[in-house]
């Protein structure tokens, strides 16, 4: 995947929807996407740690992608999935989101590094990236995932 | 040679080797004169020579070479054992396990030549009277560096059996001869064992082969080197006989000669040798289609006479570990076939009494896959004996250890985390439980100091018991320090049972030791034992009695992943209890909780036991009317008991123990998740982190 990235410069991300914004994921970072599912409840955890799932056999922690950001609690429709995500020499860990809308390809020119406040306590996104001109933010999966 | 692929069964091996030594030299001490334990040291002195020469390790092979030759001589009655002869060899064995422990690290046996030890032993080695003659070279020797074998009469040092001598007086007297044959398989010959099948085949159609050496079971295994020797009854004459042999493909070389009839003699009897063969690696060598080995016997405290071969395999534990996640699949899957069953209401019994049937047939292969990867403690505890005796000349104290209960048998992965903790127990009682030798006197006392390690299954549960008749816990001392360091206010001091101040003896950086030894006294001892035996899902307590002892008690889970357990539900969650912990369960009326120091307790049968409503520790609304009668589930720790209210049981059944992972395992009172026959996840409660 990487060398594929070196080599054209471009790299596939999947769109989802938190409220009206639009969120990019690297794809190469994604196991599985599941539909909404029985949430079993961790008691003492903090709070956008919706709880676990089984997801074929193994034991997923599932997060609010809402809450870790600050949003309001989700509202689960039938466009709800859970994103399971695995990043190298970690577990999978699965992400709520509101929706998931299509894959998009992005070249370099495409994405935006953002240059960011110091200040700004919780930053997820390191970049954002132009789709036929709508915007979309992509996510820093290390930071959304630090100290869960 | 590339060896490298053999390293692991090389170290494998060798500590075996070390730890049978260790055993060994410490039951001549007490017993210089057993012939067993010399012939016991010997073999294992010449099984370690032989695999560290193959391996390539001259430092390490010539220390050993130089042990066995020592022995050699004890073993021909030249050299008689001495306490200093005992100490040299135990410098020798620690000396090697630096070797090994070297090779284990770096592959390389490192530069220390340990030459002063070598010279120690030749030293020993010329003590012996000038008199004696090192004729007998032992029969062993040869086998190993069968290439520097000129071809000798190997048969001529072989022993027989009365039996054996019968048959082949009987033989003789039959016009048979009796030969002795000694055949060799080419190096390369990858399929030793049939090679050796086709040379008794082909001698078997004109004579008898009466003795073999290996015996014909460890050359079918393929236990042997490159050279078997045969004695052989035919009326056919030699020349015709090798030729038999030599038809045979990849036999390098064939000898042979007349045997004389030895005489019956009772007494030989008692002597004979065991033509026992150490598997070393030079048999692997040949393996090369055979990549599960057959370990050495580990039992080597039988009569040498008679050995009996222990059948094993050598199995990666990884691959255990594959087999277990299979079975905790394979159960999975039946409690949703169960669940399923349960939701269609069929009445079909024949479906029923299948469901029945895989269900006793998954919970016995549970069991089995459990027991395989079972090991015995006494390759953990079997190097105590001689920790306890260097202990005791460093502390210059006498004591004893006495152990009881080495096959008791644990989860792979546990016994090998459990040595630390046990010796830091030893070496506690050692150090700090025992007193010294005047005290112990003045006391009435026997002047040698006793410490017990004790191990027994209970239940479910192991139990591991480090026993000492020393001073006790000086529980006053305790709480003096206790207060002097701010550990505990005075106030709290008053409070405390003398039981909860043992308990400050498991935090962190407290020792009650006035001097720090080097034995123990850093204050890094008891909080470690505890961590770890927590992380193996057990607990430790302390039984103290001032004057008296004090006894250590760990206790272990059998088996870390799979449990029975006792599904509760509280609100609309559901939980599972080990049943391990749980005592009994009662139904209580809301009545008879009483408040104690604002704590709720009810009074069950004369015990005050605190209560713990499972729905406010865990944030649950509990979906109960709280003036129905109340389901209590006690549950014990130690010596302490609780009661777990939740709203209802669901009943028994056999989890699967799964991790909740890193992201999310804060929660101190969850221990883990299990998948339910329905595919929900239910979280599994620790009772211990309740108290």
């Amino acid at each position: 995947m990487d060398e594929l990235r070196t080599n054209t410069e471009n790299a596939q991300f999947i769109v989802i929807k938190i409220g009206p914004e639009q969120f990019g994921i690297d794809i190469q970072h994604i196991d599985n996407i599941v539909r909404m599912q029985n949430i079993t409840r961790v008691p003492k955890v903090p709070e956008y740690f919706k709880g676990v799932i089984n997801l074929r056999g193994e034991i997923i922690p599932v997060m609010s992608l809402r809450l870790k950001m600050g949003l309001e609690e989700d509202a689960i429709t039938k466009a709800s999935r859970i994103i399971i995500i695995k990043l190298e020499q970690h577990e999978g860990i699965g992400i709520i989101v509101d929706e998931v809308k299509e894959v998009v390809t992005l070249e370099k020119e495409q994405i935006e590094k953002m240059s960011y406040d110091k200040d700004e306590k919780k930053i997820f996104v390191y970049a954002v990236g132009k789709v036929e001109g709508a915007l979309v933010s992509l996510l820093d999966l290390n930071a959304v995932l630090a100290d869960a | 040679m590339d060896v490298s692929q053999y390293l692991e069964i090389f170290l494998d091996e060798s500590k075996e080797h070390l730890q049978n030594l260790n055993t060994q030299i410490l039951e001549l001490e007490q017993d210089a004169e057993n012939m067993n334990t010399i012939n016991e040291i010997f073999r294992a002195a010449h099984s370690l020579k032989g695999m560290a020469g193959t391996m390539g390790y001259k430092r390490m092979q010539s220390l050993t070479h130089n042990m066995e030759n020592v022995f050699s001589e004890v073993r021909n009655g030249t050299i008689k054992v001495k306490a200093n002869m005992i100490d040299i060899l135990f410098q020798c064995l620690d000396a090697l396990e630096g070797y090994v422990g070297s090779i284990q690290e770096t592959s390389d046996e490192g530069t220390n030549d340990n030459e002063p030890l070598i010279k120690l032993l030749i030293d020993i080695m010329e003590s012996k009277g000038k008199e004696e003659t090192t004729q007998a070279e032992p029969v062993k020797e040869e086998k190993v560096v069968p290439v520097e074998k000129i071809s000798g009469a190997a048969w001529d040092s072989m022993q027989f059996t009365d039996t054996e001598k019968v048959v082949m007086r009987a033989a003789r007297d039959k016009g048979n001869s009796i030969y002795g044959l000694s055949v060799k398989v080419q190096e390369t010959c990858i399929l030793k064992a049939a090679r050796a099948f086709l040379v008794f085949k082909a001698l078997e159609e004109q004579g008898e082969i009466i003795v073999s050496n290996p015996t014909v079971q460890d050359i079918e295994d393929e236990r042997f080197e490159l050279e078997f020797t045969l004695v052989y009854l035919t009326k056919a004459p030699l020349s015709e006989v090798l030729k038999a042999i030599k038809n045979v493909s990849e036999i390098a070389d064939a000898q042979g000669g007349l045997i004389e009839v030895p005489e019956l003699d009772f007494v030989e009897i008692e002597q004979i040798e065991t033509q026992e063969q150490t598997t070393s690696l030079e048999t692997v060598k040949q393996e090369t289609t055979a990549p599960a080995k057959v370990s050495p016997q580990k039992d080597k405290k039988q009569t040498p006479a008679k050995p009996v071969v222990n059948r094993t395999v050598r199995v990666d534990i990884e691959k255990l570990d594959v087999l277990m996640n299979l079975v905790s699949e394979l159960i999975i899957a039946k409690n949703s076939l169960v669940s399923a069953s349960a939701v269609e209401d069929t009445t079909n019994t024949a479906f029923n009494e299948q469901i029945e049937y895989l269900e006793s047939v998954t919970t016995n292969l549970h069991e089995s896959v459990m027991k395989v990867r079972m090991v015995p403690i006494e390759s953990v505890v079997n190097k105590f004996p001689r920790m306890i005796r260097d202990l005791s000349k460093n502390l210059n104290k006498k004591m004893e250890l006495y152990m009881s209960g080495e096959e008791t048998e644990l989860d792979r992965t546990v016994v090998d985390e459990i040595g630390d903790p046990l010796m830091h127990l030893l070496r506690n009682s050692a150090d700090h439980g025992l007193e010294s030798a005047e005290v112990r006197k003045a006391r009435g006392k026997n002047e040698a100091g006793s410490i017990f390690l004790d191990a027994y299954q209970d239940g479910n549960n192991v139990i591991i018991e480090v026993r000492d008749d020393g001073n006790g816990i000086d529980v006053e001392a305790v709480r003096q320090k206790a207060i002097e360091r701010g550990t505990i206010s005075l106030e709290q001091a008053e409070n405390m049972t003398d039981k909860d101040i043992v308990d400050l003896l498991f935090l962190p950086s407290f020792s009650t030791a006035k001097v720090v030894s080097d034995v123990s006294g850093r204050g890094v001892g008891l909080d470690v034992v505890r961590s770890k035996i927590e992380a193996l899902s057990g607990e430790v307590e302390v039984k103290t009695k001032l004057g008296m002892g004090s006894t250590f008690i760990i206790r272990l889970p059998l088996t870390l992943a799979i449990i029975q357990a006792l599904m509760v539900i509280v609100g609309k969650e559901k939980y599972a209890v080990s049943l391990g912990s749980i005592q009994t369960i009662e139904d209580v009326c809301p009545a008879d909780i009483k408040q104690v120091q604002s704590k709720e307790v009810i009074n069950l049968r004369g015990n005050v036991i605190p209560i713990i409503r499972l729905s406010e520790v865990l944030d649950i609304e509990s979906d109960k009317n709280p003036e129905e009668n109340m389901v209590v589930v006690i549950v014990k720790k130690g010596e302490k008991f609780a009661g777990i209210v939740v709203d209802e049981l669901m009943g028994q059944q056999e989890i699967v123990i799964k991790s909740l992972g890193k992201y999310i395992n804060k929660c101190k009172k969850i221990s883990g998740a299990t998948i339910l026959g329905d595919g929900e996840v239910a979280l599994i409660l620790d009772a211990n982190s309740l108290f």
